[in-house]
């Protein structure tokens, strides 16, 4: 084995590495000019068909968007939107050999006042966008967040869907035929509507909330004063995403879209999926990751970017020059740590170096995950639903849990009432300080946890600020705002947002 | 001005809690510790009255703790329990000869019997030798499989009704978070389970009493009660993927506390899809021992391990299970590349 004029020509395995300069491994005709995932090469006109493919495959696999419906858009000027916008440009043109069909809207939501970016600089950015909007020729609305302050309640119920849930079993076309009877049935002139909305610009910009309702200094002060009134970073960015899903709701119900899509790449939706579980939402993963949210009801979220990575939005931008526009966010130039969401995403991008599996894994997983939403309106009785993000509660307080866990640690670690320990998780009502309340109402037990004095049905003011974690207080007073009645639910929003 | 505890409002307090930031005194700490364990036994059922069970004791900080939590636990609210040791030694030196030695000093210490296995008894092979020839990335699994094995057979030996392990909440959360890193979607269901199903022959039910305990809360105990413990780990384990998992959550941790316990929460409350295969419980067919495949996979480790394929038990290896059953000799192309070992 060691001498001098051994060869080893024969018996040595090459080790084949994928290299630019071959061919194409689709057409091997064309040289390659990129190489995704681990070694596919493609060159520039397969790897455009490969994109627009999967697309067009993402949306006709789960037949979610009939024909003609009218589909808002969720554009927040990123890569991953601004390549979804042009994806939906593409597929709706007269010369695709299957033309998309249905009705597109543009939503753009503009959260400067919550990253503490001056008017300039969000005019600015807006005006960018404006330009990018109107080469498109859809209808656009430019949102400010400010404008969460004056929703009304009705955002945080599930409407009921304009057509009936189609039994399983028949088929797509006869879903199609329902809704379209039903869209004939309830607004007889959609057909002018539509011809009317795809004129000149100048009859877009009617809808513009800007024009309707101009942004105050003052709007703009009330949000950074919710927003300072959130401690951690982490309870930031969380109350961000509810406000945004809230006004993209409330948009496309007003204007009658009837579904939305967001642009989630799988990178983001592997970090969202990681976050979640670290923040506790376990129950509602399927529905936070999973191509269509039908929480609302009337209107359906869709998520068809979510098989694309980062890396290949990355390259069909730069090599087909889609416009995208870069606007800092709330944890821009923040540290490793400074938020869960953030410690996530540089985690799993860290790892996904290492080992090039982990975000396709991670998407397979939450394809794996419960999806089926109960029934909205059925004899059954439906599960109690949380008042903020609309998903099923999770607080049911079982013989032993987490969650039960958690709330025989903080008892215990407190001053003991008069008397000895308690039977596990059943203090009495009447014990001063802490306790748990148990609603008796609606046959369904749920724990409402109440922070340092003040019992729930006092709605008092105080145990929203005081203690400890403000997402922890938000988790749980949203077991306890959910069992309040309706009547209720308004003024123990307005304790949630108490300003000062 | 000295801050008091929260809980008695008496003595001043000398550690803050790391479960809730409440800041107590020793006495109360201690209460308050062993009561979340004795609440987390009791709610669970995880024993009856005049069971026999086995402490898995390593002489490390989570088995000292355990063991002297459960005799106390089971002094002072009468469990009735019958509590003795189940140690297991895997044969690397350096870390299992030491803490061995520790396990003995805790014997003496609780008044409990003691029992060791080895895995050069059972398999014949040390964790050193199967390095040797595993190389040092893979070699987790090897240990991990025949460990359990071994303390299920030690139980037998002992006729013990349960085996407890001491198990913390930091481990089951790395445990959700590794699973979903590595999409194995069966395990996921099952690792938040706080005790394992218990049909079964050969199979003794295993349970997890410290399944809500922090680490850093069992540490602060061990501590304070001056126990005696064993705190390096193991040579082998900074190539481990689980390093990963626990470096992540411990930054999560340190940017909000409860982020373990909501890990748990998040495992506890998933739900799987229907029509995902989900593996199936049956038995080896050559030891008897459960398992989801023709072989068990200590089986096919061990195989691997004697015949000199060490990767024989890593990867997918379905289709060669008949063949090692019936004894066949593998082709060359197999041979191959179950040799290939990267260090």
């Amino acid at each position: 084995m060691c001498q001098v004029d051994e060869e080893y020509n024969g018996q040595l395995e090459h080790r084949v590495t994928p290299r630019v300069s071959k061919k194409c491994v689709k057409c091997k005709e064309n040289t390659a000019v990129l190489i995704i995932r681990a070694g596919d090469a493609f060159c520039r006109g397969c790897f455009k068909e490969y994109f627009i493919h999967k697309f067009r495959a993402m949306l006709g696999k789960n037949r979610v968007i009939f024909p003609g419906e009218k589909v808002l858009l969720a554009v927040s000027g990123g890569p991953a939107s601004s390549s979804m916008l042009s994806q939906v440009q593409e597929g709706l043109s007269r010369d695709a050999p299957k033309k998309l069909r249905f009705h597109p809207g543009i939503i753009y939501i503009d959260e400067g006042g919550a990253s503490g970016q001056s008017m300039e600089e969000r005019e600015r950015a807006v005006a960018q966008l404006e330009s990018v909007f109107r080469d498109t020729n859809y209808h656009y609305h430019i949102v400010h967040l400010e404008q969460v302050l004056s929703l009304p309640s009705s955002v945080l119920e599930a409407g009921s869907s304009a057509t009936e849930k189609p039994q399983t079993g028949s088929s797509y076309k006869a879903a199609v035929d329902q809704f379209i009877q039903t869209k004939k049935n309830q607004h007889p002139d959609l057909s002018v509507e539509n011809t009317q909305s795809h004129l000149s610009s100048l009859s877009m910009q009617e809808v513009q909330n800007g024009v309707t309702s101009p942004i105050t200094p003052e709007h703009t002060q009330a949000l950074q004063r919710l927003f300072a009134s959130v401690r951690t970073l982490t309870a930031k960015e969380d109350l961000l995403h509810t406000l945004r899903q809230h006004l993209i709701l409330h948009t496309a119900r007003t204007q009658g879209y009837t579904k939305v899509m967001m642009g989630d790449s799988c990178s983001r939706l592997a970090i969202k999926l990681l976050s979640n579980i670290s923040l506790g939402r376990g129950a509602s993963l399927a529905t936070d990751t999973g191509f269509s949210d039908p929480r609302y009801g009337d209107v359906v979220i869709v998520r068809p970017m979510r098989d694309y990575s980062s890396k290949e939005i990355a390259y069909y931008n730069r090599m087909f020059d889609i416009p995208s526009v870069f606007i800092p966010g709330l944890d821009t130039k923040a540290q490793d740590k400074a938020s869960i969401q953030h410690l996530t995403e540089s985690f799993v991008t860290k790892l996904q170096t290492d080992f090039p599996s982990t975000v396709s894994t991670i998407y397979r997983t939450s394809e794996k995950l419960h999806t089926a939403c109960p029934p909205q309106n059925t004899n059954t009785q439906p599960s109690a639903k949380c008042l903020l993000c609309l998903c099923a509660l999770d607080t049911k307080l079982e013989e032993f849990s987490a969650y039960q866990a958690t709330l025989i640690s903080e008892q215990l670690s407190q001053r003991r009432g008069p008397g000895t320990a308690a039977a596990p998780g059943l203090p009495p009502a009447s014990s001063a300080g802490q306790g748990q309340c148990y609603s008796s109402g609606g046959g369904q037990r749920q724990g409402c946890i109440t922070g340092e004095g003040g019992c729930c049905s006092s709605a008092k003011t105080a145990p929203v600020h005081r203690g400890i974690d403000s997402t922890r207080r938000r988790k749980r007073s949203t077991g306890m705002l959910a069992h309040v009645d309706s009547n209720a639910s308004h003024s123990c929003l307005d304790v949630l947002w108490v300003v000062d | 001005m000295p801050v008091l505890c929260s809980s008695c409002a008496e003595k001043r307090a000398v550690l803050k809690r790391p479960k809730t930031a409440h800041s107590l005194c020793k006495e109360c700490f201690f209460w308050a510790f062993e009561e979340e364990v004795h609440q987390t036994i009791v709610s669970a059922q995880l024993f009856k009255h005049g069971e026999t069970v086995g402490i898995g004791a390593s002489g490390g900080k989570d088995s000292t703790v355990l063991a002297h939590v459960m005799k106390v636990l089971n002094e002072r609210y009468n469990y009735g329990l019958k509590l003795l040791l189940l140690s297991v030694d895997e044969g690397i030196t350096g870390y299992r000869d030491d803490s061995l030695e520790t396990v003995k000093r805790n014997q003496q210490q609780y008044e409990l019997p003691l029992k060791i296995v080895s895995y050069e008894e059972l398999y014949g092979w040390t964790m050193d030798a199967i390095v040797k020839q595993v190389g040092l990335k893979n070699n987790c699994t090897f240990c991990g499989v025949f460990r359990r094995q071994a303390l299920d057979r030690g139980a037998m030996m002992l006729k013990v009704d349960k085996i407890c392990t001491g198990h913390n909440a930091d481990d089951v959360a790395e445990t959700v978070l590794m699973n979903v890193l590595r999409g194995d979607i069966a395990r996921l269901r099952r690792c938040t389970a706080i005790s394992t199903a218990s049909e079964g022959e050969g199979v003794v039910p295993r349970c997890k009493p410290l399944k809500y305990a922090y680490e850093k809360e069992i540490v602060l105990y061990a501590y304070f009660k001056k126990l005696d413990y064993f705190s390096t780990e193991c040579i082998y384990s900074p190539n481990a993927y689980r390093g990963h998992a626990r470096t992540f959550l411990k930054d999560l941790e340190a940017v909000r506390p409860s982020a373990i316990m909501d890990v748990i929460h998040s495992g506890e409350n998933l739900s799987v899809r229907e029509g995902v295969k989900m593996p199936v419980q049956g038995t080896c067919g050559r030891c008897g021992y459960i398992s989801s495949q023709a072989l068990c996979k200590s089986c096919v480790l061990l195989e691997g391990l004697n015949r000199g394929l060490p990767r024989l038990g890593i990867g997918k290896h379905h289709r060669l299970h008949e063949k090692i059953l019936s004894q066949q000799p593998l082709t060359q192309v197999e041979e191959r590349k179950l040799k290939a070992v990267n260090f």
